[in-house]
């Protein structure tokens, strides 16, 4: 059984509550901390070897070294709550469910980096999960958490939640940035990086809630304990937010060493895949990761078990790997369709896009046509070389990762299940009614039943 | 004219004070939420114009904003707002089946309102339910693990709430 760290108390009845939440040991890592120097803090979390949760996995100690200090200006830590990646529910479960854990984590945070004024930038949609925070903010407050001079540190900290309003584009931390000003989502160019000219030109750290809310094991059992749990740089847990046709969807804790055969068909996590179905694909790290066949996907080029951690499931590159990403893992079954599937994520992509750079802007809505075309029945062979050379005329070339977001779905379907495409264009009839199925695999090739 | 009665204006006040002095523009999306959910659940012009003359902006900066973020109807919406998310997570759990039964029973088509006013049905992208897929939003709930006898139950909810 995997180690629990973060949902270790998620079960405990009345744990929302500031009450039951500080009886089973919440807010230690707040009273160690303000006993530290926040140099310490910040060494502690390199030491730990954590990684960001949001879905680039950039260690988090590295980025909290960078932030200027400039003499009499203000700096910021803001909480990216802004979760949207298609397949990603893992930091919603933490804040309605644990709400202090992210509150404690960000004090820690916040002294750490010398913020006395903190935000958390939450989804618009999150509206009754804004409610919780606040309550637990209010908790927190009357119990002399926030506010002035917490418990007689000296440190004064405020944490304030700020509803966004329905922008995907607005978990691209200068974007969110830019709407926690109260403008459109349009992500900035950098540099200057946020760690220097964030919110109001002060410097700012932007973190994912997972990230936040791993600080505080981190300072309550230390940072080299921290590191302890998982395998090479893929330390501590990871939430993992599994969906799609599996027996078991939901927020899972793991450490990094299970395998990914274990995650899907075990009853501890997965269950396996309902009606007897096989496993045909899978999307293991939000939306943007590419999609592996069911073979590539369990076991890597090399012929290893594939692992789920960041180093494991990145083995082999795009060709026959993929990526971590924020965690949201979606299984596929022989049933189904990956043009369709990809069809939806384009459609999702050219709605999200921005809108600032050309390739992006227009390249995302020649995908969700060419797409949609295909799945439709109306496809050409062509189609598919053209699809390939957009999705490569977005990648890299946009101010954001948006765009690579957007084009790594379509160029890992075509590298995957080319077959499946040409299919729907040979049968432009039987595609409306009929599954592609499992035929991309030879018979050789072993995919496991439930 | 549009006006925030007193405990809105303190709640906008409340909102503005928590960030730094000359930075009220911040406060523009919340604010927006509330003039959204004060009037009538959409922002008409004069709407936005009186959010723009509380934060001391231009109306172009308050317009650039609400015309930017789907959660801000810039058209008049029907009283319930039935919001079904179509992204890949929930149209591998069956949500087209979903759209198809509400389109059915409403009798509308996505986009639009009923007649009476009562119902509208949008489509939207991935709000961040995939495991507890199908799902939509309804006002400010997630109604999750849908079928077609919850859509039914979520529907008789809303006529028995205006009645």
């Amino acid at each position: 059984m995997s180690k629990k760290l973060l949902l270790a108390n998620a079960h405990v009845p009345g744990i929302r509550t500031y009450e039951v939440y500080r009886r089973e040991g919440g807010y230690r890592s707040v009273e160690k901390a303000l006993k530290m120097k926040p140099e310490e803090i910040v060494e502690e979390v390199k030491k730990s070897g954590l990684r960001g949760r949001g879905g680039a996995g950039f260690p988090t100690g590295l980025k909290w070294s960078f932030i200027a200090k400039p003499e009499g200006v203000p700096r910021h830590l803001v909480v990216n709550a802004d979760e949207s990646e298609p397949g990603t529910f893992k930091d919603r479960y933490l804040m309605e469910y644990i709400p202090h854990y992210l509150i404690e984590g960000m004090i820690v945070s916040s002294f750490a980096l010398g913020s006395n004024v903190s935000y958390i930038y939450i989804r618009g949609e999150y509206a009754w999960i804004t409610n919780i925070l606040e309550e637990a903010i209010d908790e927190a407050k009357q119990n002399g958490w926030l506010g002035k001079n917490i418990q007689g540190s000296g440190f004064d900290c405020e944490i304030y939640v700020q509803r966004g309003a329905g922008a995907y584009i607005c978990g691209e931390e200068t974007a969110l940035i830019e709407s926690l000003e109260g403008k459109r989502g349009n992500p900035r160019i950098k540099p200057p990086f946020p760690a220097v000219k964030g919110v109001w030109e002060r410097p700012t750290v932007v973190n994912n809630v997972e990230t936040i809310a791993a600080v505080v094991p981190i300072i309550n059992e230390g940072g080299e304990a921290y590191a302890q749990i998982g395998i090479g740089k893929s330390t501590g847990t990871k939430l993992i937010s599994a969906c799609g046709n599996i027996n078991k969807p939901g927020v899972y804790e793991i450490d990094m060493t299970i395998s990914v055969e274990e995650f899907i068909y075990s009853d501890e996590y997965c269950g396996g895949i309902p009606n007897g179905k096989k496993l045909k694909a899978c999307i293991p790290g939000g939306s943007s990761v590419p999609i592996l066949p069911a073979n590539l996907l369990l076991t890597t080029a090399k012929g290893e078990k594939r692992l789920m951690n960041y180093e494991s499931l990145s083995d082999g590159g795009f060709a026959t790997g993929t990526m971590m990403g924020s965690g949201g893992f979606e299984v596929l079954d022989e049933d189904q369709c990956i043009v369709k599937h990809t069809y939806t994520l384009a459609r999702f992509y050219r709605h999200e896009s921005c809108g600032q750079c050309s390739p992006c802007r227009e390249g995302t809505g020649w995908m969700e046509k060419i797409l949609k075309k295909i799945e439709t029945g109306k496809g050409e062979m062509k189609d598919i070389d053209l699809l390939w050379d957009i999705q490569r005329k977005i990648e890299g070339n946009t101010i954001c990762p948006l765009g690579d977001a957007a084009a790594w779905p379509v160029a890992a379907a075509i590298r995957h299940f080319r077959d499946e495409f040409e299919w729907h264009i040979l049968n432009p009839e039987k595609c409306l009614t009929e599954n592609f199925g499992l035929r991309h695999y030879a018979d050789a090739i072993h995919v496991p039943v439930a | 004219m549009v006006s925030f009665n007193e405990q809105q204006i303190a709640k906008v006040k409340q909102i503005i004070a928590r960030y730094p002095e000359g930075k009220q523009k911040s406060a523009l999306l919340p604010v927006l939420h509330l003039a959204q959910d004060s009037f009538g659940g959409w922002l008409d012009v004069p709407v936005m114009d009186y959010v723009a003359s509380l934060l001391s902006i231009e109306p172009i900066e308050v317009y650039e904003v609400a015309s930017f973020y789907s959660m801000y109807n810039l058209k008049p919406v029907g009283k319930h707002l039935f919001e079904v998310c179509q992204t890949g997570p929930c149209m591998v759990k069956g949500c087209d089946d979903i759209i198809d039964y509400i389109k059915l029973k409403l009798n509308i088509n996505v986009g639009e309102t009923t007649a009476d006013g009562m119902f509208t049905l949008k489509t939207v992208e991935c709000l961040g339910a995939c495991g507890y897929a199908p799902m939509m939003q309804y006002g400010k709930t997630y109604r999750e693990h849908l079928t077609k006898e919850k859509v039914d139950a979520i529907i008789e909810e809303c006529r028995a709430k205006s009645n």
